[in-house]
């Protein structure tokens, strides 16, 4: 987790050249290699604006994005994307082609990568996200989340270092999402890749190894959710949410329950209820 | 609805027709569409329907699919028929009601016109019902390669049409979604004088045009950061196999039209 | 207005190779005033019920009493323009039906296809905005140029613009952020409250079943397995579980609890204060909570 993978250095962005707000004002952070890095905020904050410059969908106006020692710039775009998977929020939108196996190997295709080594790959990425039973499927006989998970294999295909998911489950109903985030929870303990996760899921954010909140394309904290979390109200009040077991910790503690701590996971509440239980 | 639409085309098999090479198959129904126009006699036709006969067997397909296919241009046949009937005034008269005379020979060749109409449906009915719409696309894309010498965007084309099958059944869905939000809001589509009627395709159209063009938008994007760049270094996952039941209907279909070009009249 | 379902089937392509049975069966009352949350999985039903409450669809089987209306199966239906003036619908992303110049010609528009001039649902348009959170400023914005949560809210004024007797939810907060999530909840609440609207929510969130519904449905695979309070339903987690449905934080809490206690706890609370009390209760008597 030392080392540094991407570096964003005060990046600032205008979707529009004469506004006055940016989207994105002077924008810092590193990504480390092999993290789980979650990257909230409401809509509107500038995170799938963040998301988009790490692979020069769009170029900052300001500052500067390196992946893997790589600056980002008109030339270096396609040698980026080769290293940067993205999985965006409609599964419908990015599914290309006609069947489960055409829209793996899409992203293989682009990169002119041979037929047999195709075939190898499209076995092994299927295999990892549990679709190598669903190969001649069309997209409209598959589940939302099946489609993501398809999303997922196409990426992983490429075998890039990082992936990055623009609200990947926003649109899945909880089982969907449940076998999304399950999926790319088995990626990061393989060791495949870096996930780079764009949500407004606390629950899901809170399982990250570390977090960054936007609020009005600025930077709003960066730390591990324990960190971030004890911003409480904070969050709330940039339209965030707090995870449940937070919240009852909050509430516990101001009842006077003498709590050593929030929890951000129901089972570690619970043992510490048990201790204090035991103590009586 | 949806499945109706789509899968009213392709039915799955694996027989010999439905395995063939997409090349194979188009080239043979290009053929085809010329020979047609050779038989000109009673023995010519009869070779041409039995060679579409046996391919009709071939594909183990039940009658009525074919039928299907024909039913919507049956009017066209009929119509053709009766033209040339009405038209035609050469042979012996058959048949006299004032005005109204049929010939002998109208009556041959509105048979012989509508049954080279038949013929031609049906193949190309079974092309549709064996070869999966993305299969015909690229077979057309590896046939039309020799003329992106010529600056046709080949690949573009095929990918454009691949693109659009896939989310044929999409819209389709969305377009239901649409109809339906909006009857809840009073919208009457399927009553009323017919002005009315044409005004209330405009809260259909406006939001299913939005959603097709932001549906375009995103995918771009998503094709974009999949590192999409045009056909340049691109390789292919589909692969078409050339086999021997190919050589041997190219072949068939050339002695075929031989032997036409002999027998014709 | 009172719902009456009674076993109601519903078979999608009737009499072609395609048919599916998506609904089985089904008996549900909704009486007036009534805040009903429908659960399921995707595919359970819950989206082909809802379309049938105001005769999106018709059913091949049973009937639907709403009101002094009674929708049977095989018989002709006329004026299903009537229905639906009472039963407003807001489905999943409203906001893909908009489709005027401006946003108070786009709230106009479910009014004046039901009768009312230009004038008359101009005055609806004013009386609804408030009660979405809208300015009257944005009355003549396209609607396209404001933000997904906007456009949604304006989506939901257009459905209430109508002034529906009982109102019809499909995941009206699909896609929007917690924030966005919970005003769009608080405000159909409110309307329930103060309005007395009847409102049938059809949800993947078992934290708002939990919260606001008087009574649950739960659907699975087109019949409906359970039908009662909240904390009726919620008392059956172990069904609940076996339907692959997810329960609400509190009661996974609980469980949890439970587990770690060796406890068994009939009245599980249902939200986060209840739980506090729950806990506290717990760490002071050693006593099993009992309300």
């Amino acid at each position: 987790m030392e080392r540094s993978i991407i570096q964003v250095q005060h990046v600032t962005y205008r979707y529009n050249k004469e506004s006055e707000k940016p989207a994105l004002t002077d924008v810092s952070f590193d990504v480390y290699e092999g993290e789980w890095l979650a990257i909230v905020g409401h809509n509107g904050s500038g995170k799938s604006t963040l998301a988009r410059m790490l692979n020069g969908l769009l170029l900052p106006d300001e500052g500067t994005v390196t992946v893997s020692g790589i600056t980002l710039s008109e030339k270096t775009i396609w040698d980026i994307r080769k290293r940067i998977g993205m999985v965006f929020q409609n599964p419908d939108n990015q599914f290309v082609g006609a069947t489960v196996r055409d829209d793996v190997a899409f992203g293989m295709e682009n990169i002119g990568i041979p037929r047999e080594e195709m075939v190898k790959r499209i076995e092994w990425a299927t295999k990892i996200v549990k679709m190598n039973e669903f190969l001649e499927r069309e997209p409209h006989h598959l589940s939302g989340g099946q489609k993501q998970r398809v999303a997922i294999a196409g990426v992983l295909a490429v075998q890039p270092s990082i992936i990055v998911l623009d609200e990947a489950t926003s649109m899945l109903d909880p089982i969907g999402r449940r076998e999304v985030i399950e999926t790319i929870w088995s990626l990061k303990e393989k060791g495949l890749v870096t996930v780079i996760s764009i949500t407004h899921d606390l629950e899901e954010a809170a399982k990250a190894d570390r977090m960054i909140v936007m609020n009005g394309g600025k930077k709003f904290a960066e730390g591990t959710p324990k960190e971030v979390f004890r911003l409480e109200e904070e969050l709330v009040s940039i339209g965030l949410d707090l995870p449940f077991s937070y919240k009852l910790s909050k509430r516990l503690l101001e009842k006077g329950v003498p709590l050593a701590t929030r929890h951000l996971n129901v089972e570690s509440l619970v043992d510490e209820l048990w201790t204090l239980k035991s103590d009586n | 609805m949806i499945d109706n639409i789509i899968i009213g085309k392709y039915v799955p098999g694996s027989t010999v027709i439905h395995r063939m090479d997409p090349r194979a198959k188009l080239l043979t129904i290009f053929l085809y569409v010329f020979i047609v126009f050779f038989a000109n006699n009673g023995i010519t036709y009869f070779l041409l329907g039995l060679f579409t006969f046996i391919i009709i067997l071939l594909t183990k397909l039940p009658f009525s699919f074919l039928w299907n296919g024909l039913k919507p241009v049956i009017w066209i046949v009929g119509f053709t028929f009766l033209l040339h009937i009405l038209v035609t005034k050469e042979g012996d008269m058959l048949f006299r009601f004032g005005f109204f005379s049929i010939y002998e020979e109208g009556l041959r060749q509105g048979f012989f016109i509508s049954l080279r109409f038949i013929f031609l449906i049906f193949m190309t009915t079974t092309l549709t019902l064996t070869t999966t719409p993305i299969e015909i696309t690229d077979g057309m894309e590896s046939l039309l390669k020799p003329f992106k010498k010529f600056k046709l965007p080949v690949h573009e084309l095929a990918l454009m049409m691949s693109i659009s099958l896939r989310f044929i059944p999409t819209l389709l869905e969305e377009t239901e979604k649409i109809l339906k939000a909006q009857m809840a809001r009073g919208v009457d589509f399927t009553s009323g004088p017919v002005k009315e009627r044409i005004k209330a395709i405009v809260p259909l159209l406006v939001p299913l045009f939005i959603s097709a063009f932001k549906r375009a938008e995103e995918l771009a994007t998503a094709m974009e950061a999949r590192g999409y760049r045009g056909s340049e270094g691109r390789t292919k996952i589909r692969q078409l196999k050339w086999g021997a039941i190919d050589s041997i209907m190219m072949a068939s279909i050339l002695l075929l039209s031989i032997i036409l070009l002999l027998l014709r009249a | 207005m009172d719902i009456k379902i009674r076993q109601l089937e519903h078979r999608y392509q009737m009499n072609t190779p395609f048919e599916r049975l998506a609904l089985c069966d089904i008996n549900i009352d909704i009486h007036e005033g009534t805040y009903l949350a429908v659960i399921g999985h995707t595919g359970s039903g819950k989206s082909t019920i809802l379309q049938h409450l105001n005769g999106l669809l018709l059913p091949t089987k049973g009937s639907i009493q709403l009101g002094d209306r009674l929708i049977k199966a095989g018989e002709k239906q006329k004026n299903l323009k009537s229905v639906r003036k009472k039963v407003g619908i807001v489905f999943q992303f409203p906001e893909h039906q908009l489709f005027e110049e401006t946003v108070e010609k786009d709230i106009a528009f479910g009014p004046m296809n039901f009768g009312a001039s230009f004038e008359e649902a101009k005055k609806k348009v004013k009386e609804v905005l408030p009660l979405v959170g809208l300015g009257e400023e944005i009355l003549h914005q396209s609607p396209f140029e404001l933000s997904g949560g906007q456009m949604r809210r304006v989506a939901i004024a257009g459905v209430l613009a109508m002034e529906p007797e009982v109102l019809v939810l499909d995941e009206p907060t699909a896609g929007l952020d917690p924030k966005g999530r919970n005003e769009i909840m608080e405000l159909f609440y409110r309307l329930h409250k103060e309005k007395k609207l009847t409102t049938i929510l059809v949800t993947h969130s078992m934290e708002d079943a939990a919260k606001y519904a008087d009574e649950i449905a739960v659907l699975h695979q087109g019949e409906l397995k359970m039908k009662g309070s909240p904390k009726e339903i919620f008392r059956l987690t172990r069904e609940l579980e076996q339907l692959g449905l997810d329960l609400p934080e509190s009661i996974k809490f609980v469980m949890k609890l439970e587990e770690k206690f060796s406890l068994t706890v009939e009245d599980k609370p249902l939200t986060l204060e209840e739980t506090a009390d729950f806990i506290e209760a717990l760490l002071k008597e050693g006593v099993v909570y009992d309300r």
